[in-house]
């Protein structure tokens, strides 16, 4: 482990990427008490420019884009985070049945599996969303049910080859429940890409959520970025700003999730690195 | 063939799990459909027999493409997204070729010296545009580029005021072209230049590199074929990615204008028409099983080793 946090200190995209997660992080959890009340309340006149009276400006309806953008953060951590969580579950009980169990499971779980992978993914969580209406859950659900597929095969693969390794042949020989087998001995060996998956999939998640709420399939409760982008858009000719900040947040974000997540893949898997 | 008779029957679910009746649904809950029309439908659907039953009536609609009705756009489902697609099949397709060609030079470019400061800015590049939300670049270069420089214009699909004819026509189409397309292919030019340079350096240390090297060809032939090796994952990957490019074309189209497939799909949210967005949901899925068998049939073209079954 001491290791672990030692590659990872080397890499320079790494340490900035977990630099800018520490801020979001904090930002999301001081959200409350940094900018009180609710974001969507009038806070002062509307379309004031940047620096101006407040940090980051008013939108059109003097709501305070940096209290937006604080707010904002939780519900794209949030949703990013729970969904990636759903998403590995079911992928890790789908990919660990088919891997473990061989033969018919694995030809019915793995059909099922490309079928979710050729289906148009965002227009089936826009569909789901949609037709489910707008809500968190509904959001999560939905990035869940279009994310699992990788994770299942990346399981699929690993429990494959963990399958007739000798300690897992002892184990069975021992008399040990299949349960036993998959949740003692074999799920710990292949956590650890299935962690780098999981942190760049969280990544994907912050996108597909805030495209979803640009396109107004957002919760109409709770602030997010792609909201606070989709209002500010007809706007876009007289205070681009409004548009621009936001966006730049799910950059900054998702480009230090990813930056992290490949550091963690150096890190965790050192013998794989290519170069 | 399974995959599009799975999406029928995921289709079906949809409707079913949609709060409300399911006539309501399929009549495109706008509260427009005259009465008759949702008896027709029913009827059609055998809508009060069991769920079985609707399902096969649902699914053989699907399969022998009725669509349905659209009331909001006073016009069949079926006619209105081949209206449609192909302004979508434009986009897509200049997006495929460029992001894919570019992303191919870009990757041998950046593998052939690793570490390099060429090498450095672009997979920065790559990893900055690979975490940029579509809509956001969409909407920044319509600031940039149509309203401070006025270079290219920010909707639509042409000008139809000008009434241009031929070549004018189709100049005037690319001109609108330029910024949609850029948004979409800048995702996925960045996905592919990190693919091509990976296989690049993977293939660099094979052994028939070796073996060229030893019979002393020159470098621009080796990497003439190390690219040919290296191309098939990006192939396999452009071809996977075509349902996520439908995707990216939804947003696209509605931050442009650009009246395709996407676009419809924007309007019919908005006016909560679920028949006509099922209908391009089912209608998509089509499209992408139809190129995945082309992609396997470029394969046997690009590797001679693999036969089509």
């Amino acid at each position: 482990m001491r290791d672990v946090w030692r590659r990872l200190g080397q890499h320079r995209g790494a340490l900035f990427g977990l630099g800018v997660v520490v801020v979001v992080v904090t930002l999301a959890v001081a959200a409350d008490v940094l900018f009180p009340g609710d974001p969507f309340r009038m806070a002062g006149e509307p379309l004031s420019r940047p620096l101006d009276r407040f940090l980051l400006g008013t939108d059109m309806l003097g709501r305070d884009v940096a209290a937006g953008i604080a707010h904002g953060a939780r519900t794209s951590l949030l949703i990013g985070v729970v969904a990636t969580l759903v998403a590995v579950t079911l992928g890790m009980v789908i990919g660990g049945l088919a891997g473990y169990y061989g033969g018919l499971v694995d030809d019915v779980l793995m059909r099922v599996t490309e079928f979710f992978q050729t289906i148009p993914t965002f227009l089936f969580a826009i569909v789901l969303v949609a037709i489910l209406s707008p809500s968190t859950r509904t959001t999560v659900v939905a990035i869940a049910v279009v994310t699992w597929p990788p994770v299942a095969r990346l399981v699929r693969g690993e429990f494959m080859t963990m399958r007739s390794r000798e300690f897992v042949q002892a184990c069975v020989a021992l008399g040990m429940s299949d349960r036993r087998v998959i949740v003692r001995q074999i799920l710990p060996n292949c956590l650890s890409p299935v962690v780098v998956t999981g942190s760049l999939m969280v990544a994907n998640a912050i996108l597909v959520e805030s495209a979803l709420a640009f396109l107004g399939l957002g919760d109409p409760n709770v602030m997010s970025w792609g909201f606070m982008i989709g209002s500010g858009r007809t706007f876009l000719r007289t205070a681009w700003w409004l548009c621009a900040i936001p966006g730049a947040a799910i950059l900054l974000t998702v480009l230090a999730i990813n930056l992290l997540g490949e550091g963690l893949n150096d890190a965790l898997n050192p013998r794989l690195r290519p170069r | 063939m399974p995959v599009i008779l799975g999406i029928a029957v995921l289709n079906f679910i949809l409707v079913h799990l949609a709060p409300g009746d399911a006539v309501d649904v399929l009549a495109g809950e706008a509260g427009s459909a005259t009465p008759d029309y949702m008896r027709m439908l029913r009827e059609k659907f055998g809508l009060d027999r069991p769920l079985p039953v609707q399902l096969v009536l649902y699914v053989k609609n699907l399969l022998l493409l009725d669509l349905g009705f659209s009331f909001r756009h006073n016009m069949p489902v079926l006619a209105l997204i081949l209206e449609r697609l192909g302004p979508t099949l434009l986009l897509m397709g200049t997006v495929l070729v460029v992001s894919v060609g570019a992303g191919i030079v870009l990757g041998v470019l950046a593998a052939a010296r690793p570490r390099s400061w060429r090498d450095t800015v672009i997979s920065s590049l790559a990893v900055i545009f690979y975490a940029t939300p579509l809509f956001w670049l969409g909407l920044m270069f319509i600031v940039a580029f149509s309203l401070k420089l006025n270079w290219f214009p920010a909707t639509g699909m042409e000008d139809v005021a000008m009434l241009h004819t031929g070549v004018r026509r189709a100049l005037d189409i690319a001109h609108h072209l330029v910024l949609p397309a850029t948004t979409l292919a800048l995702f996925y030019l960045a996905l592919y230049t990190r693919l091509m340079r990976a296989a690049m350096l993977e293939q660099a240390g094979m052994d028939y590199v070796t073996a060229a090297r030893a019979k002393g060809l020159p470098e621009g032939r080796i990497t003439l074929h190390v690219v040919r090796n290296a191309v098939l994952p990006v192939v396999t990957m452009a071809g996977l990615q075509t349902g996520s490019l439908l995707g990216g074309s939804v947003v696209v189209e509605s931050v442009f204008g650009w009246p395709g497939l996407g676009l419809l799909a924007f309007q019919s949210l908005f006016a909560r028409d679920f028949n006509l967005l099922l209908g391009i949901f089912f209608l998509s899925a089509c499209l992408v099983v139809i190129v995945n068998l082309l992609v396997d049939v470029a394969y046997t073209f690009l590797d001679p080793r693999i036969e089509v079954r």
